[in-house]
Protein backbone atom coordinates (compact mmCIF):
# COMPACT_ATOMS: atom_id res chain seq x y z
CA UNK A 1 0.00 0.00 0.00
CA UNK A 2 1.31 3.71 -0.86
CA UNK A 3 0.92 5.87 1.74
CA UNK A 4 -0.27 10.02 1.28
CA UNK A 5 0.83 12.07 4.09
CA UNK A 6 -1.94 14.92 4.12
CA UNK A 7 -0.42 18.64 5.06
CA UNK A 8 -0.91 19.96 8.33
CA UNK A 9 -3.95 22.58 6.55
CA UNK A 10 -6.02 19.74 5.27
CA UNK A 11 -5.90 17.63 7.99
CA UNK A 12 -9.18 19.13 9.05
CA UNK A 13 -11.22 17.39 5.94
CA UNK A 14 -9.58 13.74 6.98
CA UNK A 15 -10.66 13.63 10.51
CA UNK A 16 -7.37 14.84 11.67
CA UNK A 17 -5.61 12.06 9.82
CA UNK A 18 -1.94 12.60 8.70
CA UNK A 19 -1.69 9.59 6.35
CA UNK A 20 -3.96 7.50 3.81
CA UNK A 21 -2.76 4.25 3.07
CA UNK A 22 -4.38 3.47 -0.76
CA UNK A 23 -4.10 0.48 -3.32
CA UNK A 24 -3.21 2.73 -6.34
CA UNK A 25 -1.64 2.11 -9.48
CA UNK A 26 -0.79 6.20 -10.01
CA UNK A 27 -0.74 9.12 -8.12
CA UNK A 28 -4.04 10.02 -10.25
CA UNK A 29 -5.81 6.79 -8.83
CA UNK A 30 -4.48 7.32 -5.13
CA UNK A 31 -5.42 10.96 -5.12
CA UNK A 32 -8.90 10.08 -6.69
CA UNK A 33 -9.17 7.07 -3.56
CA UNK A 34 -8.22 9.99 -1.48
CA UNK A 35 -10.73 12.01 -2.40
CA UNK A 36 -13.59 9.54 -2.30
CA UNK A 37 -12.76 8.45 0.70
CA UNK A 38 -12.39 12.10 2.18
CA UNK A 39 -15.17 14.38 -0.05
CA UNK A 40 -14.66 17.43 1.60
CA UNK A 41 -11.41 17.44 0.87
CA UNK A 42 -11.73 16.98 -2.99
CA UNK A 43 -12.27 20.74 -3.74
CA UNK A 44 -8.97 21.78 -2.30
CA UNK A 45 -7.42 19.29 -4.85
CA UNK A 46 -9.16 19.06 -7.73
CA UNK A 47 -10.62 21.80 -9.99
CA UNK A 48 -14.70 21.59 -11.31
CA UNK A 49 -12.47 20.15 -14.35
CA UNK A 50 -11.21 17.36 -12.42
CA UNK A 51 -7.32 18.99 -13.10
CA UNK A 52 -5.12 18.96 -9.80
CA UNK A 53 -5.39 22.52 -8.55
CA UNK A 54 -2.44 24.78 -10.00
CA UNK A 55 -1.70 25.60 -5.74
CA UNK A 56 -1.04 21.33 -4.83
CA UNK A 57 1.92 20.29 -5.65
CA UNK A 58 2.73 16.40 -5.30
CA UNK A 59 5.72 14.99 -4.44
CA UNK A 60 6.10 10.96 -4.93
CA UNK A 61 9.04 10.45 -2.31
CA UNK A 62 11.53 13.52 -2.58
CA UNK A 63 10.46 14.22 -6.51
CA UNK A 64 8.14 16.73 -7.96
CA UNK A 65 5.47 14.97 -10.23
CA UNK A 66 6.23 17.77 -12.22
CA UNK A 67 9.96 16.02 -12.58
CA UNK A 68 8.23 12.44 -13.29
CA UNK A 69 5.14 11.47 -15.35
CA UNK A 70 2.84 13.96 -13.43
CA UNK A 71 -0.30 12.40 -12.57
CA UNK A 72 0.51 9.29 -14.14
CA UNK A 73 3.44 9.01 -12.28
CA UNK A 74 3.42 5.00 -11.58
CA UNK A 75 3.18 4.03 -7.48
CA UNK A 76 5.30 0.95 -6.10
CA UNK A 77 3.99 -0.69 -2.43
CA UNK A 78 6.15 1.61 -0.72
CA UNK A 79 6.14 4.88 -2.35
CA UNK A 80 5.47 7.41 0.04
CA UNK A 81 3.37 10.36 -1.97
CA UNK A 82 3.00 13.99 -0.21
CA UNK A 83 0.36 16.78 -0.97
CA UNK A 84 2.29 19.73 -1.02
CA UNK A 85 0.25 23.12 -0.45
CA UNK A 86 2.05 26.31 -2.82
CA UNK A 87 2.67 28.94 0.04
CA UNK A 88 2.52 32.40 -1.28
CA UNK A 89 1.07 35.66 -1.49
CA UNK A 90 2.79 38.74 -1.26
CA UNK A 91 1.32 42.98 -0.59
CA UNK B 1 -25.07 32.63 11.51
CA UNK B 2 -21.89 34.28 13.60
CA UNK B 3 -18.75 34.16 12.26
CA UNK B 4 -16.11 31.89 14.25
CA UNK B 5 -13.69 34.67 16.58
CA UNK B 6 -10.32 33.37 16.91
CA UNK B 7 -7.64 34.41 18.91
CA UNK B 8 -3.69 33.85 18.17
CA UNK B 9 -1.12 33.88 21.27
CA UNK B 10 2.26 34.60 20.09
CA UNK B 11 5.14 33.14 22.74
CA UNK B 12 7.25 36.60 23.06
CA UNK B 13 9.79 34.81 21.32
CA UNK B 14 8.20 34.42 18.66
CA UNK B 15 6.52 38.27 18.36
CA UNK B 16 10.63 38.96 18.64
CA UNK B 17 11.30 36.64 16.04
CA UNK B 18 8.77 37.84 13.49
CA UNK B 19 9.81 41.53 13.64
CA UNK B 20 13.12 40.86 13.63
CA UNK B 21 13.24 38.78 10.57
CA UNK B 22 10.92 41.28 8.71
CA UNK B 23 13.46 43.58 9.70
CA UNK B 24 16.50 42.00 8.50
CA UNK B 25 14.41 41.04 4.94
CA UNK B 26 13.23 44.42 4.40
CA UNK B 27 12.93 46.10 1.81
CA UNK B 28 12.26 42.53 0.36
CA UNK B 29 9.40 40.07 2.47
CA UNK B 30 10.19 37.26 4.38
CA UNK B 31 8.38 34.63 5.47
CA UNK B 32 8.46 31.63 7.56
CA UNK B 33 6.57 28.58 9.63
CA UNK B 34 4.84 28.82 13.10
CA UNK B 35 4.61 25.99 15.68
CA UNK B 36 2.71 25.37 18.63
CA UNK B 37 1.82 22.59 20.56
CA UNK B 38 -1.83 21.43 19.37
CA UNK B 39 -4.72 23.16 17.89
CA UNK B 40 -7.06 25.25 20.30
CA UNK B 41 -8.86 28.45 20.44
CA UNK B 42 -6.73 30.69 21.41
CA UNK B 43 -4.28 28.82 19.32
CA UNK B 44 -0.64 29.01 20.75
CA UNK B 45 2.67 29.73 18.41
CA UNK B 46 5.49 28.90 20.81
CA UNK B 47 7.87 28.75 17.75
CA UNK B 48 8.99 29.92 14.55
CA UNK B 49 11.35 29.40 11.64
CA UNK B 50 12.60 31.38 9.09
CA UNK B 51 11.68 30.12 5.54
CA UNK B 52 13.70 31.50 2.42
CA UNK B 53 11.89 33.98 0.20
CA UNK B 54 12.01 31.66 -3.21
CA UNK B 55 10.00 33.95 -5.29
CA UNK B 56 11.87 34.30 -8.78
CA UNK B 57 10.83 38.49 -9.48
CA UNK B 58 10.27 41.45 -7.05
CA UNK B 59 10.70 40.28 -3.94
CA UNK B 60 9.55 43.56 -2.26
CA UNK B 61 6.30 42.93 -3.26
CA UNK B 62 5.90 38.57 -3.09
CA UNK B 63 6.92 36.20 -1.60
CA UNK B 64 7.14 31.81 -2.13
CA UNK B 65 8.14 29.04 0.22
CA UNK B 66 9.58 26.28 -1.83
CA UNK B 67 7.79 22.83 -1.72
CA UNK B 68 10.86 21.10 -0.54
CA UNK B 69 10.82 23.58 2.80
CA UNK B 70 7.67 23.40 2.98
CA UNK B 71 8.14 19.11 3.33
CA UNK B 72 10.72 19.76 5.68
CA UNK B 73 8.49 22.42 7.66
CA UNK B 74 6.17 19.21 8.27
CA UNK B 75 9.18 16.89 8.92
CA UNK B 76 10.14 19.96 11.19
CA UNK B 77 6.22 19.12 13.39
CA UNK B 78 6.58 15.99 13.08
CA UNK B 79 9.96 15.14 14.45
CA UNK B 80 9.25 17.93 17.51
CA UNK B 81 5.88 16.78 18.51
CA UNK B 82 4.88 20.52 17.29
CA UNK B 83 1.90 21.21 14.91
CA UNK B 84 2.42 23.49 12.07
CA UNK B 85 -0.06 26.09 12.54
CA UNK B 86 0.50 29.33 10.36
CA UNK B 87 2.48 31.23 8.00
CA UNK B 88 4.30 34.82 8.71
CA UNK B 89 5.42 37.48 6.23
CA UNK B 90 6.09 40.82 5.45
CA UNK B 91 4.90 43.77 4.22
CA UNK B 92 7.37 46.41 3.51
CA UNK B 93 6.09 49.63 2.77
CA UNK B 94 2.40 48.42 3.65
CA UNK B 95 -0.34 47.64 5.57
CA UNK B 96 -0.33 44.63 7.83
CA UNK B 97 -3.59 44.06 5.45
CA UNK B 98 -4.02 40.64 3.80
CA UNK B 99 -3.89 41.50 0.17
CA UNK B 100 -5.87 39.60 -2.86
CA UNK B 101 -2.60 37.71 -3.45
CA UNK B 102 -2.48 36.59 0.25
CA UNK B 103 -5.98 35.09 -0.09
CA UNK B 104 -5.78 34.04 -3.29
CA UNK B 105 -3.28 31.15 -2.43
CA UNK B 106 -4.56 30.48 1.41
CA UNK B 107 -4.89 27.33 2.61
CA UNK B 108 -7.76 27.02 5.35
CA UNK B 109 -6.83 26.36 9.00
CA UNK B 110 -3.51 27.92 8.87
CA UNK B 111 -3.17 31.48 10.89
CA UNK B 112 -1.29 33.71 8.47
CA UNK B 113 0.54 37.02 10.36
CA UNK B 114 1.37 39.94 8.36
CA UNK B 115 3.76 41.98 9.63
CA UNK B 116 3.89 45.56 8.23
CA UNK B 117 7.85 46.69 7.85
CA UNK B 118 8.37 50.92 7.42
CA UNK B 119 11.45 52.14 6.96
CA UNK B 120 13.15 49.19 8.45
CA UNK B 121 11.25 49.00 11.24
CA UNK B 122 8.56 46.31 12.00
CA UNK B 123 5.59 48.25 12.89
CA UNK B 124 1.62 46.73 13.23
CA UNK B 125 1.24 42.63 12.55
CA UNK B 126 -2.03 41.45 12.48
CA UNK B 127 -3.52 37.70 11.71
CA UNK B 128 -5.88 36.36 8.43
CA UNK B 129 -7.63 32.99 8.77
CA UNK B 130 -9.40 31.74 5.88
CA UNK B 131 -13.10 31.75 6.71
CA UNK B 132 -15.00 28.27 6.04
CA UNK B 133 -16.53 27.46 2.62
CA UNK B 134 -15.65 31.27 1.55
CA UNK B 135 -13.06 32.69 0.09
CA UNK B 136 -12.67 35.49 2.68
CA UNK B 137 -10.20 36.06 5.19
CA UNK B 138 -11.47 36.92 9.17
CA UNK B 139 -8.54 38.36 11.39
CA UNK B 140 -7.48 37.15 14.32
CA UNK B 141 -6.76 38.64 17.66
CA UNK B 142 -3.25 38.57 18.40
CA UNK B 143 -1.96 38.31 22.52
CA UNK B 144 1.52 38.11 23.21
CA UNK B 145 1.83 35.51 26.21
CA UNK B 146 2.37 37.15 29.44
CA UNK B 147 -0.50 39.53 28.73
CA UNK B 148 -2.72 36.89 27.77
CA UNK B 149 -1.45 35.04 31.59
CA UNK B 150 -3.11 37.49 33.35
CA UNK B 151 -6.39 37.02 31.91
Amino acid sequence: MAKILIPTPLRKFTGNAATFEVKGATVAEALRALAEAHPQLKPHLFDNAGRLRSFIRVYVGEDDIATLQREDTPLTDEAVVSIVPAIAGGS
Amino acid sequence: MSRAVFTLVLSPEVDAHIRRHGEAAWPYECCGFLYGPADGNPRLITRALRAPNSKEGDQRRRFEIAPTDYLEAERYAADHGLQLLGIYHSHPEHPAVASKHDLAQAMPFFSYVIVSVRGGRAAEMRSWRLRDEVRAFDEETILIAPAFAKH
